[in-house]
């Protein structure tokens, strides 16, 4: 089975990353949105993730770390089944983001950077997520989560773990 | 409905927004969407266009406030090479949020402008950049992409006219200094975000070495509106060179923060008091950024000013994107400040020394005065330090770290002591 350790693309990955370069004039500017789909396939960018991308793309694998390592989006861990990605910059930390943060790692009883033991949560502090109208804002896998009070994230946490972390 | 009447126009990149369902095609065409493309690409050359663009007086609404119509009439024609038109939609400034809103609700409008843009500029290949954390946006914008496809108004011979167009969004993964041009056009070839000297400019030599226009979502969805009532019309909205409509997105501590679109010459009071509800604690804001956190601050003897380009410089500041962040009197600056400095640190691309270890200076020694435990000659470090970044590097980046630690010493010089050891122990 594919995985992080031992990808391989789907044929309908595969087909949809030959359309995604079609549209630009060469295969490396295929490489942001062929890592954020290998993302989604396998969870996190590892080495062997890495390599076939850039044997998927034809280009070097050092052309694809660079990328890797530049751009905070893309990880090379694996992380919870939940990112909680807490904004505490200027416009959500006027709003309470930093005793949020606080709050939610407390909750969970890690280190903002951590994972829950169980594999559940991870929480991480991100720049400005750009919806200040709506801070402080969580972003939870993606979905920006806006005007996020404690009672907010205990009841998704509570949730969470109902569901035994069925996403 | 914009009116006709400049002196009546409550709205021009908003005007749609609140319909229902406006993101589908059906429903945006039954309110206008789309209506003057076939006039455009039929009776309008490309210089009309662009001459109209050019008496509009529009000035680029991502930050840098440069005049629109004469960036498109710095690009070459007859290089024999394509032209890229690229949408910056990376809205990274902390802040801004006004581009979010015309993507996820009204994206035909952007779709609109481009094709109109891409018509007068001769583009082939149009892209939407789109900071990656946007994903339900980038999702909005591809539905409507098809839809526009299947109506033929993008692809091949867009409406049976001579004109064909791609346009492709295109995720970025986290990373602010994309939002500046040329690291955007990097990314898009799929590097690391590092800007590129200048000149060449992109306009000459951008994306794959061709020339390449960038212009911010706010500025192209302009577009449709300038060349449907002319470009006299969009220039007497606003004020003299400071011309249009401009989304402020307000954030911080006022009670109803939110995009809110006024004629530009607006005062900044009136912005927080008429439309953003006043501020959450007193009557004065203790210090306001004024256009993103790259701006320099004002402060309440500012509270007057009227919201314009030429305005925000002269009084040491800038219009940027148009995001206010407002502290009211309960603002911990100090830590405001070191938030900020962590954020530019965290960003610097790291290909300019100055920058790469500049930023990080400055927050290292905001951390320790924060801490209580800053040491005497700490205020010199910091002015030395955001003096020699500043204006030293490829991109502004450092000028942007440099102004929020050069607007706290300047106007709250007690905050900064107060974290300082006199005498060491």
């Amino acid at each position: 089975m594919s995985s992080a350790e031992n990808p391989i693309f789907s044929e309908a990955r595969l087909a949809e990353i030959k359309s995604v370069v079609e549209r630009y004039p060469a295969a490396q500017s295929a490489l942001l949105p062929v890592l954020h789909m290998a993302q989604e396939d396998f969870g996190y960018l590892s080495m062997p993730v890495q390599q076939l991308v850039a044997d998927t793309l034809a280009v070097r694998l050092m052309a694809v770390r660079e990328v890797v390592t530049f751009y905070t989006m893309f990880r090379e861990q694996p992380c919870g089944k939940y990112l909680m990605e807490v904004c505490t910059n200027a416009g959500c930390m006027l709003n309470g983001a930093n005793e949020l943060a606080a709050h939610v790692c407390e909750t969970l009883g890690i280190n903002m950077g951590e994972t829950t033991p169980d594999g559940l949560f991870t929480v991480t502090e991100v720049e400005c997520a750009g919806a200040c109208a709506g801070a402080p804002v969580v972003q939870i896998n993606n979905e920006y989560h806006e005007k996020v009070d404690a009672a907010h994230m205990d009841a998704f946490i509570a949730d969470a773990r109902g569901q035994g972390g069925a996403a | 409905m914009i009116s006709a009447d400049p002196s009546k126009v409550t709205a021009i990149c908003f005007d749609r927004i609140h319909h229902p369902n406006q993101h589908k095609l059906e429903v945006a065409r039954a309110n206008g969407a789309y209506k003057l493309l076939p006039k455009v690409l039929k009776e309008f050359s490309s210089e009309k266009i662009i001459e109209e663009v050019k008496t509009a007086g529009i000035r680029g609404r991502g930050g840098a406030g440069f005049p629109t119509g004469l960036k498109w009439s710095f690009v070459p024609r007859n290089t024999g090479k394509p032209i890229y038109l690229m949408c910056n939609a990376d809205e990274g400034e902390p802040g801004t949020f006004k581009d979010r809103d015309i993507m996820r609700f009204d994206p035909h409008l952007l779709i609109e402008g481009m094709i109109m843009a891409g018509f007068a500029l001769g583009v082939r290949d149009a892209y939407i950049y789109i900071r990656g954390e946007f994903l339900h946006e980038a999702n909005v914008l591809n539905a409507a992409i098809e839809e526009a496809y299947a109506a033929n108004l993008l692809g091949e011979h867009i409406l049976g006219t001579d004109f064909s167009m791609n346009l492709t969004v295109h995720r970025g993964a986290g990373a602010y200094i994309c939002g500046e041009e040329t690291a955007l056009i990097e990314s898009v070839e799929g590097k690391a975000g590092r800007p590129r000297f200048k000149p060449p400019f992109p306009a000459v030599e951008g994306f794959y070495r061709c020339p390449t226009v960038v212009n911010n979502v706010e500025t192209l969805s302009t577009i449709p509106a300038i060349l449907e009532f002319g470009g006299a019309w969009h220039a007497s909205i606003g004020v003299a060179n400071n011309t249009g409509m401009k989304i402020f997105s307000v954030s911080g501590q006022v009670n109803k923060p939110g995009n809110y679109e006024v004629p530009l010459g607006t005062s900044l009071k009136t912005l927080i008091e008429e439309h953003c509800g006043g501020l959450q604690h007193g009557s004065l804001p203790k210090a306001v950024i004024p256009g993103g956190s790259s701006s320099p601050w004002l402060t309440a003897e500012h509270y007057d000013i009227p919201l314009t380009f030429d305005d925000l410089a002269k009084a040491g500041s800038m219009l940027g994107s148009g995001a206010i962040i407002v502290m009211d009197e309960t603002a911990d600056v100090l830590a405001v400040t070191r938030r900020l400095a962590h954020f530019y640190a965290h960003e610097s691309c790291g290909q300019c020394t100055p920058c790469r270890e500049g930023t990080g200076w400055l927050e290292r020694v905001l951390v320790r005065i924060e801490n209580g435990q800053g040491l005497p000659g700490d205020i010199a470090v910091l002015e030395d330090a955001a003096q020699y970044m500043a204006g030293r590097t490829i991109c502004a980046l450092a000028d942007g770290a440099a102004a929020p630690v050069m607007s706290l010493i300047k106007h709250f010089p007690e905050a900064v002591r107060a974290g300082i050891v006199e005498k060491a122990a």
